[in-house]
């Protein structure tokens, strides 16, 4: 975290755009999601883009605190688990009351009679969406304070936060009450809309698209804001920050809380456009594989992440349908050649095509004395050597 | 009584597996910095080369011997390979390497997934190591046994090749300090090699040890790591005793742990337990004294 920065300093304004932009790129967003996707794809389709923007929206998050916070979020499955079972507790219990049964499907297979006391308070939608917002958020709170006000960071940090995904996954595998490694399934109907009728999924998707929207805006406001240059700055010399009267823990606490709370949110949406939710879905891997997109798109930039985690996702799930062993090779590819060699991701692309394929034209911009000097003297020194 | 003794020795015999993971993080993490995701992979390469190795070999024995010696030159040649292409690039950024690693084991399962096909694999075990011998009432399984000693030999091994050989001496000299060591003539370049084919050397000598107690398929490595990275953390970056220490106490926890919830709780409860811990001590049980912020 204090060691040098991740993308080339000097392209950095460029990464968050001006009202104009902003309000051109919303507005262009909204037509695209709102009119252009459910006209064009198919049900399913249209499904399956509501999964990449839960993605995208998890992406938002990791890109402010990995990419502008530096710290490197490895545990959001953690949180994205955990709004995701709480929803699914919740659209499970509402299922069994719309038929009429006393406790949820899988339960009544185990011969379980009664609904067990840590689930009964998500019968309630209003809890059950007051959780979704606050839980993850709370947590992070609560575990970024212990964790940062300690310094612990970098390698530490991440390992932690890793842990944390793999204790939760461990946890569920355990946890029968929450149908053990099958996870839950089958939901039939979200806050009462029967989620079978395609124009009810259709609206599940707008949901998504908006709270995307909605949390790209946030993610904006935040980097523009004192605040975010306070975040990049304890990102770069988290040491000088402290020695000018800030304290870097707050800052990272804050970071790491919104995008906790991004991941929550992400997690109770994915549960009913996916229909499942496992701990397969929140362990170690799904945790790392949400930073690859981060990674390719750009990860200090506003829309990099965005943009990457969905691109990523729609690759995964059209390459791995026909070549499951090719994706994975893809995917190990693009962490090493991506993050090894390109670290500013494809946002920075350009930047390093320019710097690279023009050598001639950038020397005597930056330095236009120098060359003239060098070519001088190394004629002199050739004949010593 | 009993049960306590025996929860005992399946907390050292936890603790020692996590041990033998760790000891190669010790060097390479803790050492180096590096975060080597690719390092579960090494063991999973140890392991499938005690596959093969028994697949050449008539006697489950000398297959064995064999191959704990193939296993830490293929781990190490594996670590030496991804050293030289991919990790020296990174020394600088020490979290990209976590993400670049982790993209190299991905491949690397998979790789394994293609060769060795997705189902486990099994390895005999040699007659000399099956059955199990009795300790103070407690039941203990040989190869358990074999685990802890084969543990304790690798981690005294490599305490005394850093205390005792000139390797060693140039080790921890590029570990306290790499600009002083550097300019005392030492090539940090090429104690960075060395050190890092031990390290992954011992992943794979890993490896092939648990192929005693478990089948071995493509993800046989991920399982481990977390737990040999929190050895790590827990015990002080590069300290051995830490990591020895706090090896066999997170052993010992997870038994006792388990044996009054479950294993799924238990392991939970351990993660909890370090989180609190690197609470008030935030560098570990032990830690090098230095004058650097950071």
């Amino acid at each position: 975290m204090s060691t040098t920065t991740p993308a080339a300093p000097a392209r950095r304004w460029p990464a968050v755009p001006g009202p104009l932009r902003t309000g051109a790129g919303f507005a262009l967003a909204a037509v695209v999601l709102f009119a252009v996707a459910p006209a064009v794809l198919s049900d399913f389709r249209l499904g399956l883009l509501g999964k990449f923007l839960c993605f995208a929206i998890v992406a938002a998050g990791i890109g402010l605190a990995w990419g502008r916070g530096g710290m490197l979020t490895l545990g959001q499955g953690l949180f994205f688990g955990m709004g995701a079972y709480v929803m699914a507790m919740h659209l499970k219990l509402a299922d069994a009351q719309v038929r009429g049964d006393a406790v949820p499907d899988f339960m009544s297979i185990a011969g379980v009679r009664d609904v067990p006391g840590w689930w009964q308070p998500f019968a309630s939608p209003v809890v059950t969406l007051l959780v979704v917002l606050l839980a993850p958020g709370a947590v992070a709170v609560l575990l970024g304070l212990m964790v940062f006000k300690r310094r612990v960071k970098g390698a530490y940090f991440a390992i932690l936060s890793q842990a944390l995904a793999a204790a939760l996954a461990t946890w569920v595998v355990g946890q029968q009450m929450l149908g053990g490694s099958n996870g839950l399934n089958r939901f039939r109907t979200f806050f009462g809309f029967d989620l079978s009728d395609p124009a009810n999924r259709r609206l599940l998707f707008f949901i998504a698209a908006g709270t995307l929207l909605v949390v790209v805006a946030v993610v904006r406001q935040l980097m523009r804001s004192r605040y975010g240059e306070l975040l990049v700055a304890v990102r770069d010399q988290e040491e000088r920050v402290r020695f000018l009267g800030y304290d870097p823990a707050n800052v990272k606490v804050v970071a790491y809380t919104v995008a906790a709370t991004f991941a929550g949110i992400a997690g109770a949406l994915f549960v009913p456009l996916v229909g499942i939710i496992s701990p397969s879905d929140v362990g170690i891997v799904p945790s790392i594989s949400f930073l690859i997109g981060v990674a390719i798109g750009g990860r200090d930039t506003l829309l990099g992440p965005v943009l990457g985690a969905i691109g990523i996702a729609w690759a995964e799930s059209s390459l791995s349908e026909s070549f499951p062993s090719a994706w994975v090779y893809a995917q190990g590819a693009l962490f090493i050649v991506v993050v090894g060699f390109l670290p500013g991701g494809l946002a920075s692309l350009g930047g390093v095509l320019r710097r690279r394929g023009r050598p001639a034209e950038r020397v005597p911009h930056e330095e236009p004395d120098e060359p003239a000097s060098v070519r001088t003297t190394e004629p002199e020194k050739e004949p010593v050597a | 009584m009993d049960v306590v003794v025996s929860q005992i020795f399946t907390g050292l015999s936890t603790g020692s597996i996590m041990l033998l993971a760790a000891t190669g993080l010790v060097l390479t993490f803790g050492q180096m910095g590096v975060i080597n995701m690719a390092h579960g992979e090494f063991i999973m390469a140890g392991s499938y080369t005690a596959y093969v190795v028994q697949q050449a070999t008539a006697s489950a024995g000398a297959s064995l011997l064999i191959s704990l010696v193939l296993g830490f030159l293929v781990g190490g040649a594996m670590g030496v390979i991804i050293e030289i292409t991919l990790l020296r690039h990174l020394y600088h950024r020490p979290l990209d390497t976590l993400l670049v690693t982790f993209g190299v084991g991905l491949v690397l399962q998979q790789v394994a997934r293609d060769v060795f096909g997705a189902p486990a694999v099994n390895v005999r075990t040699p007659s000399w190591l099956s059955g199990s011998v009795e300790v103070l009432g407690a039941v203990v399984p040989r190869t358990r046994l074999f685990i802890l000693v084969l543990a304790l030999v690798c981690l005294a091994a490599l305490a005394a090749a850093l205390q005792y050989t000139a390797l060693g001496r140039r080790t921890r000299a590029v570990m306290q300090s790499r600009d002083l060591a550097e300019s005392s003539g030492i090539s940090s370049r090429r104690v960075d090699l060395t050190t890092f084919f031990i390290g992954s050397g011992l992943a794979g000598v890993a490896g092939v040890a648990l192929t005693l107690i478990g089948s071995t398929s493509s993800t046989v490595g991920q399982s481990y790591l977390i737990n040999a990275f929190l050895v790590v953390v827990a015990g002080g970056l590069g300290q051995l005793r830490g990591a020895l220490i706090a090896a066999f106490v997170l052993g010992l926890l997870q038994s006792f742990l388990e044996y009054s919830t479950t294993a799924s709780v238990a392991q939970v409860l351990v993660f909890v337990v370090i989180v609190v811990f690197l609470q008030f001590r935030p560098q570990g049980l032990f830690s090098l004294k230095t004058r650097s912020l950071v």
